[in-house]
C-alpha cells in the first residue's frame, strides 16, 4: 500500500461555489479508486481565492510570500493534481491562471492531473479542452482524458446522473495513472552541487 | 568591512513634485553623491550599467573616472558591469585605465543583466546570457593577466596576438565580485575563481540571498580557496531613515508607492517585513544590518541604495549624513567585534600587491610577442 498525495486545487470565488463543490466529488471519487485499487490518499486543498492578492503580489514582486509558497509548495510536492476553475469569458478564470503563471514552469513535468470547470451554461461544455488541456501541455503534466466540466443543469440531477459517471471515469482514470507510479520526487535542488563542472562551462558544453 | 553605497542611476520623477531630473542634473548628482559617500567616512561607491532609459549609467569609467578625480579614498565599483553584453576587451581596457587614473581604488561587480531588449542591440540574445558570462569573464582575466592573448571563442571574434592596454596597475587585476540575485551558475562562477560574490538583497526575501550565500561559501570551500567562512561576501540593502521612524515612513512612502520596482504590489509595511528594505530610524537600521550577519555570516562589503525612486538630492544627501554619522560607525564597530580573525577584510588594490609580492609595473614595452617574439608588425 502506498499513501499518495492529492492537491486539490479550486479556483472557486464563492461560498458555497460548485467549483469546490466539483472539485470535492472528483476528490472524494479519486480517493475511493485509489482505495479500490489499494493506496491511500492524503489530500490537501488549496483555494486560490485566498490567495487572490498574494497573486497579484508575486505578478508584481516576482516572489511567492510565504502563505503562497505554501500553496505552491503543496501542488509541486503532490503526486497528483485536480485542478478546477469557473468560466470566465469562456476560458479558465484569471485568478486559476496566474496561479500556473507564477509556477515554475518545470514544476508539473509528469504529474497527473485531473481537470474540472464548472459554469452557468453547458454551452461553454469545451472549456476543459480548448482552454485548459493546452495549459497543461505546455506545463508537461499529465492531464487524464476525461475532463469534467458540471453547468448549472448537471448540479440540478438526481444522483444517478451523467456527471456522477464522469466523476468515477476521471477518477478511475486519475487512480489509473497513479497506480504502480514511484511516489513524487521532490523537485531538483538548484543549489545542489552542480553536476556540471565549471571547467566544462568553459569548453562551451 | 567596508561600507558603501550603490545606485542603478535612474532618472525617475519626484512623485510628489513631479519633477525629473535632467540628464545632466541626474549626472552630476551621481558625483555629488559619490563625493558626500567619501566626505561622511563611506568607502565605496557603486553605478550601475545600462543602454536604455531612463538611465544615465551607460558609460561607467566617463562618469567614475570624472569622481576619482574629485575623491582620495573613495573605492570606485560598479552595480553591475554587463559582462554579457558588454566586449571584454573594452571593460579590460576601461578599467585598467580606470586603475591608473584612480591609483587602484577600482573593484567591478560582473551581471548579466535582465532586460532581453538591451541584449540584441548589442548582437547577443539574452537566451545565452549564462554562456556568455562565462565566456566574456573567463576572456577578461586573460586580457588582465596575460600580456599577449591569443583567443578564440564562441560569442566574440578571435583574438590573434592581443595585448589589452593598460595593462593592469602594478600587474594586479581588479578585483572582481559576481552580483546575481538567483542564478546559482554565477555564484559557482565566483566561488571557482576565488572571486567575490554579491547579493543585491533587495526587492526579494532574505532566504533568497541566504541560499546563495550559502551555496558560494561551499563552493568556495570546494575550490580550495578557503574555508567556507573565509569566502568573500557583499551584500545589498535598500534604507531610508529619518530620526523618528514615522517620520521615515510618512516621507518615503510616496516614493515607495511610485517607484517602479514596487509600486503596485504589496504595501511598504508588507514589503519591510517580507524584504531587507528598512524605513525607520537609524537605529532601526542599524538593528536590522546586524542581523544580516544571522544568515550569510561574516561578509566583507555592505553597500545601500539610498537614491532611488525618484528622491531628491537634497534627500539622498541627508541619508548619507546619516549613514555617516550615526549608522555605519556602529556597523564598524559592531561588525569588526563579531569577526573572528581568520575572516578577510574585504581585498584592495594595496592587498591584492602586497600579496602578489609586491608592485611591478606590466607597461608592455613593443609590439612584440613575448612568446614567439615576433611583432604585429612584422606579422602582418
Amino acid at each position: 500500500m502506498t499513501t499518495r498525495t492529492i492537491a486539490v486545487l479550486s479556483a472557486g470565488l464563492s461560498n458555497p461555489s460548485s467549483t469546490r463543490l466539483l472539485a470535492d466529488r472528483l476528490t472524494t471519487a479519486t480517493v475511493a479508486a485509489l482505495r479500490a485499487r489499494g493506496d491511500e490518499a492524503t489530500v490537501e486543498v488549496v483555494e486560490l481565492r485566498g490567495h487572490a492578492r498574494d497573486l497579484a503580489d508575486h505578478l508584481t514582486t516576482g516572489f511567492a510570500n510565504e502563505s503562497l509558497q505554501a500553496a505552491i509548495d503543496t501542488v509541486v510536492g503532490a503526486d497528483a493534481v485536480i485542478a478546477v476553475t469557473p468560466v470566465f469569458s469562456a476560458s479558465y478564470s484569471g485568478l486559476f491562471k496566474t496561479f500556473f503563471d507564477v509556477l515554475d514552469k518545470d514544476a508539473l513535468i509528469g504529474t497527473p492531473v485531473l481537470l474540472g470547470a464548472t459554469a452557468g451554461t453547458a454551452r461553454h461544455s469545451l472549456v476543459v479542452e480548448f482552454a485548459m488541456r493546452p495549459l497543461f501541455a505546455y506545463l508537461r503534466a499529465v492531464p487524464v482524458p476525461t475532463g469534467v466540466f458540471a453547468a448549472s443543469e448537471d448540479w440540478a440531477g438526481g444522483g444517478d446522473t451523467a456527471l456522477v459517471s464522469r466523476i468515477d471515469r476521471a477518477a478511475g482514470e486519475l487512480a489509473d495513472q497513479l497506480a504502480g507510479r514511484p511516489a513524487a520526487t521532490k523537485p531538483v535542488d538548484p543549489f545542489a552541487d552542480p553536476t556540471t563542472s565549471f571547467e566544462e562551462l568553459l569548453k562551451g558544453s | 568591512m567596508q561600507f558603501g553605497i550603490f545606485t542603478v542611476g535612474d532618472v525617475t520623477p519626484d512623485p510628489t513634485t513631479g519633477r525629473a531630473p535632467t540628464e545632466a542634473e541626474r549626472i552630476k548628482s551621481l558625483v555629488a553623491i559619490a563625493r558626500k559617500a567619501e566626505e561622511v567616512g563611506l568607502d565605496v561607491f557603486a553605478q550601475g550599467q545600462h543602454h536604455n532609459p531612463p538611465f544615465v549609467v551607460s558609460s561607467p569609467t566617463t562618469t567614475l573616472g570624472y569622481i576619482a578625480a574629485q575623491t582620495e579614498e573613495l573605492i570606485l565599483s560598479t552595480s553591475t558591469t554587463l559582462i554579457t553584453t558588454t566586449d571584454p576587451v573594452k571593460i579590460a581596457e576601461d578599467f585598467a585605465t580606470l586603475q591608473h587614473l584612480a591609483d587602484g581604488r577600482v573593484d567591478l561587480m560582473m551581471g548579466r543583466g535582465n532586460t532581453g531588449p538591451v541584449y540584441p542591440w548589442f548582437g547577443k540574445d539574452i537566451r545565452d546570457g549564462l554562456p556568455l558570462a562565462v565566456e566574456n569573464y573567463q576572456l577578461l582575466r586573460r586580457l588582465w593577466r596575460e600580456d599577449v592573448v591569443n583567443w578564440e571563442g564562441q560569442f566574440r571574434t578571435p583574438l590573434q596576438g592581443f595585448t589589452s592596454t593598460p595593462r593592469p596597475l602594478d600587474g594586479v587585476p581588479p578585483f572582481v565580485w559576481h552580483g546575481s540575485i538567483r542564478s546559482p551558475q554565477i555564484a559557482e562562477q565566483a566561488a571557482y575563481y576565488g572571486d567575490g560574490f554579491f547579493h543585491n538583497h533587495i526587492f526579494w526575501p532574505p532566504e533568497h540571498t541566504q541560499r546563495m550565500v550559502e551555496f558560494y561559501r561551499r563552493r568556495y570551500e570546494h575550490y580550495g580557496h578557503g574555508t567556507a567562512d573565509q569566502a568573500i561576501v557583499g551584500l545589498g540593502g535598500q534604507v531610508f531613515m529619518r530620526k523618528n521612524s514615522q517620520d521615515a515612513v510618512r516621507e518615503f512612502r510616496p516614493y515607495f508607492d511610485a517607484a517602479p520596482v514596487y509600486g503596485g504590489g504589496p504595501s511598504l509595511e508588507e514589503f519591510s517585513t517580507q524584504t531587507p528594505l528598512t524605513v525607520g530610524s537609524p537605529e532601526q537600521v542599524i538593528e536590522r544590518t546586524l542581523g544580516f550577519r544571522d544568515y550569510v555570516g561574516d561578509y566583507q562589503r555592505q553597500l545601500f541604495l539610498i537614491d532611488h525612486a525618484g528622491l531628491p538630492l537634497t534627500t539622498v544627501l541627508e541619508q548619507l549624513d546619516i549613514l555617516g554619522e550615526e549608522v555605519v560607525p556602529v556597523l564598524r564597530r559592531e561588525f569588526a567585534a563579531l569577526k573572528p580573525a581568520h575572516v578577510p577584510e574585504a581585498p584592495t588594490h594595496a592587498g591584492l600587491v602586497a600579496a602578489a609580492g609586491g608592485a611591478k609595473d606590466s607597461t608592455v614595452p613593443t609590439a612584440a610577442d613575448d612568446v614567439t617574439g615576433t611583432t604585429v608588425e612584422a606579422r602582418a
